[in-house]
């Protein structure tokens, strides 16, 4: 951490300096975004159709990222997968954060059995593997892009809901928060005036962290055989299908590995590295 | 003040049962949500209504799903799983053996990723800012940034693909020496050991480096003591709370971790069995496997926290 600040440098943006990992972190994540959202309008070739004689084919001209296991464009599926394996994390994570955030806060102003109840209830719900959970839902009503958003959203609420409510049971305890309750205002202004501004920034990075969690367990997923179904295919899924190619080294199988380790360690490095002011996790 | 840490650990160990009671019960009811009827699945495509309700009322499949779940609940502290849909077999049966093999890998790879993931930690936070320090760091955000199952792959690529020193998949019955053993056992040992040890690593690194913060190591500095004999002496001891729970729940990921690495290398334990249960939907033995794996979770993580509880001195 020392060493991170240290690295800080000068670069200065809306108050904030930020260093080059940062920076660098920040842009890929950019581009992988702007892929996500454009990928239907430059992928060279339709996910599903047959370019290459050869499966497993070589990066040549025209396929730049070889051909998968049955001669389809890698690259154009590698664009396509973006959009999947981004796109319902993102969801996924919205669900989760907001769900968790919202019920934390609630719980942390209101107290009592409410704030019991939801504790003991959530951290329960805490205590089934992620991975197990996903199996266990994802098997039993089958794996359509909304089922999959809503397991891996609910998978996530019960981290969301503790870190948001131990952030808020501290400003709950400010002066302000005793003002606020004299004037007699309602929960929905306590939550979203009083606490919620207090507490964004450290609720934005663990957004972050979360949506890097989200990522590797859909892509986990997937790898099972139990998240995308062909011929739709995100990154994890991509993996498990070229799996073959790998005793051939095939671009096929790297390729899309690549891809959800550029994006977790980007977002991961994103938030190592972020002003201290935002990271602040005790605040 | 000595029955104020068992009042504690009590205290804990009774939400753990409460945990665990509402854990069964979702396990249950995750499980029993299961598509599409078993009764008609079991007797396929062909089957007669009559024969399909005559199974369904034969499985009591028609109570009040908290009857079944009241039954299956006293099933199990009978020590009875239930009987496998899929082959007949007794649940208990098919997992027994498989649970050695599960409870062998996750052995093996807790012997060899403590004290690894210890050494690395300790001396990282110690040497902090080191070039040393850095990799160690970066390397271990690498791993718990990727997915369990690229550490998988990237294993088979490094040692069974380009050097050849490894088959890519194991299989237990295949042992006539030790150096199949061996075999067997090491890439889905070196995969476990991987992810297990990056988060280990960066947990005690975290734990030493705030005791190494602390006011009374500083005096130490001060009052002259060396290097080593600070952090030996000083740190480490007050230190050594927070890495065991950091241990206890850092062993807690082998159970997500358990899951891809038998799926990828073909290791026949329990999560291989729940696995492929899940493709025959294969109620009882899903729900057997899940509760085994609930509870080997739920145990490490109380593990974590009363160690926690009775490492605190203010408690002690």
């Amino acid at each position: 951490m020392t060493m991170t600040r240290a690295a800080a440098s000068g670069r200065s943006f809306l108050g904030h300096s930020y260093n080059l990992v940062g920076v660098i972190a920040s842009l890929v994540i950019l581009a992988w975004t702007l892929i996500a959202i454009f990928a239907p309008y430059i992928i060279p070739h339709s996910i599903g159709d047959i370019v290459d004689d050869d499966y497993f084919g070589p990066m040549r001209q025209g396929l730049w990222l070889g051909s998968d296991y049955l001669g389809r464009d890698m690259l154009s599926r590698v664009l396509m997968g973006a959009r999947y394996t981004v796109g319902i994390s993102l969801a996924a994570v919205a669900i989760s954060c907001f769900s968790g955030v919202v019920l934390g806060m609630i719980a942390a102003v209101t107290g009592g059995w409410l704030d019991t109840c939801l504790s003991r209830f959530l951290d329960a719900m805490n205590s089934i593997p992620s991975k197990l959970f996903g199996l266990v839902v994802v098997a039993a009503v089958g794996s359509s892009i909304p089922v999959l958003i809503l397991t891996l959203a609910v998978i996530y609420i019960p981290g969301a809901y503790r870190f948001a409510r131990a952030l808020a049971v501290n400003i709950n305890t400010m002066d302000f928060m005793t003002v606020a309750r004299v004037r007699g205002e309602s929960t929905i202004y306590l939550i979203g005036s009083e606490i919620l501004p207090n507490i964004i920034r450290p609720v934005l990075a663990d957004f972050g962290l979360r949506f890097v969690f989200i990522v590797l367990l859909l892509s986990g997923l997937s790898f099972l055989g139990l998240g995308l179904q062909p011929p739709l295919a995100d990154w994890g899924a991509l993996v498990r299908e070229n799996i073959g190619g790998l005793p051939f080294a095939a671009p096929a199988v790297i390729v899309p590995s690549l891809a959800i380790a550029s994006l977790t360690i980007s977002v991961n490095l994103l938030i190592d590295n972020l002003p201290k002011k935002i990271r602040d996790r005790d605040a | 003040m000595k029955s104020g840490i068992l009042n504690l650990v009590l205290k804990r160990l009774a939400t753990t049962v409460v945990t665990l009671l509402i854990v069964l019960f979702a396990v249950f009811f995750a499980t029993s949500m299961l598509p599409g009827d078993t009764a008609s699945i079991l007797l396929g495509q062909a089957a007669t209504p009559e024969a399909v309700a005559g199974l369904r009322e034969a499985m009591h499949l028609n109570d009040p799903a908290i009857l079944r779940f009241l039954r299956w609940l006293f099933g199990l502290l009978h020590g009875d799983l239930g009987t496998s849909y899929a082959n007949e077999m007794p649940v208990a049966k098919l997992i027994g053996g498989r649970f050695v093999n599960t409870m062998e890998l996750a052995g093996i790879t807790t012997l060899l990723s403590v004290p690894l993931a210890l050494t690395l930690g300790i001396t990282a936070a110690m040497l902090r800012g080191s070039i040393y320090d850095r990799t160690v760091t970066i390397l271990s955000i690498g791993i718990i940034s990727v997915p369990e199952f690229m550490v998988a792959t990237l294993a088979v690529l490094v040692f069974a693909v380009y050097l050849r020193w490894l088959p890519a998949l194991s299989s237990v019955n295949e042992a006539h020496s030790l150096t199949d053993l061996v075999r067997i056992y090491a890439m889905p040992v070196i995969t476990l050991t991987f992810v297990i040890s990056a988060q280990m690593i960066r947990m005690t690194r975290a734990a030493v480096i705030e005791t190494l913060s602390t006011p009374y190591v500083e005096m130490a500095l001060l009052k002259g003591a060396s290097r080593s004999r600070m952090v030996l002496k000083h740190a480490l001891p007050n230190a050594l709370g927070p890495i065991v729970n950091a241990v206890a729940l850092s062993l807690s990921y082998l159970v997500g971790g358990v899951i891809i690495v038998e799926t990828i290398f073909n290791y026949p334990g329990i999560a291989k069995l729940m696995v492929d249960a899940v493709a025959t939907r294969d109620l009882p033995l899903i729900q057997s496997c899940a509760m085994i794996f609930c509870l080997g979770y739920l145990l490490l993580i109380t593990a974590a926290d009363i160690i926690a509880i009775m490492s605190n001195p203010r408690l002690r």
